[in-house]
């Protein structure tokens, strides 16, 4: 691209803006306010990103994670407390049931060496950037 | 979906308190449910990044107070690029209706969920007064 390119363009491509907006577009396909169940944080570096969510009372049997591409998907099922007999809920604030994400990752995820751990009930997934999508350095041959 | 009708961001409590922290950090309300039997009432809150030897429960006079301290895992040379969520401690309060006998509370702490069982005091028991007959 040559750099009238970039004039005309007005701005160099920012991925990480893309992602941030992708990833806005998703939330808005489900709740209009709210984002959506389990709220994430999102870690980055060139290499790769970390994605945390906060789901407590897991079993971690129960959480399913998946990589296709870009999209990182998140599902899992949590039961709620089933009151014995002599037992009824005076208040229920918490979640149960289940829940599915979708995470748009800025760059293409090395499938094979994902990594994810489930401690004190935070999940963390740690995603290498494939080797094939880092940025190359050319070296210019001298004569 | 989880229950789409609960609230998917966390609460932050409020700042007034009786005591002011001596440390700057948030604090939020976390979830609970409260089942009430016959027997016992059981609380069960969601505070994740908590384990057992950062949990505070105390109960005084019909006082229950849970303060969970988190210590925020952050990941070295990378930067927070989406934060839906906030990292702070948990606090709540609750005044219990019953007398609790204080000996018998069971607390567990298994991925982030803290449950407490509180059994109730066993009312004075009522005695019988026989009367003999007077000779």
């Amino acid at each position: 691209m040559l750099w009238s390119e970039f004039e005309r363009l007005g701005r160099f491509v920012d991925p990480w803006r893309e992602f941030e907006r992708t990833s806005r577009d998703w939330a808005r396909m489900g709740t209009p306010s709210a984002h959506d169940f389990p709220l994430i944080n999102v870690w980055t570096s060139a290499d790769k990103t970390v994605v945390t969510t906060e789901v407590a009372g897991m079993n971690p049997a129960d959480i399913d994670i998946s990589v296709a591409d870009e999209v990182l998907t998140i599902k899992g099922k949590r039961e709620s407390y089933e009151p014995k007999n002599d037992e009824s809920y005076h208040r229920r604030e918490r979640w149960g049931g289940q829940f599915s994400k979708n995470i748009v990752l800025p760059f293409r995820i090395e499938n094979s060496k994902v990594q994810a751990r489930y401690q004190k009930g935070v999940l963390t997934v740690i995603l290498p950037r494939a080797e094939a999508d880092k940025p190359k350095k050319i070296a210019i041959a001298g004569e | 979906m989880a229950n789409e009708t609960q609230d998917t961001k966390k609460k932050e409590a409020a700042t007034v308190q009786r005591e002011e922290r001596t440390r700057e950090r948030r604090v939020y309300v976390p979830s609970v449910d409260i089942i009430e039997g016959k027997e016992e009432t059981t609380v069960i809150a969601d505070i994740p990044g908590v384990d057992e030897s950062s949990v505070d429960i105390t109960v005084e006079k019909n006082i229950l107070e849970i303060y969970g301290k988190v210590d925020p895992e952050i990941p070295q040379d990378m930067r927070l690029a989406i934060s839906e969520y906030g990292i702070g401690d948990y606090h709540r309060r609750f005044t219990l209706s019953d007398e609790i006998d204080m000996d018998r509370i069971q607390a567990t702490l298994k991925n982030g969920v803290l449950k407490l069982i509180l059994p109730r005091a066993e009312k004075a028991q009522t005695r019988k007064i026989e009367v003999k007959a007077g000779e």
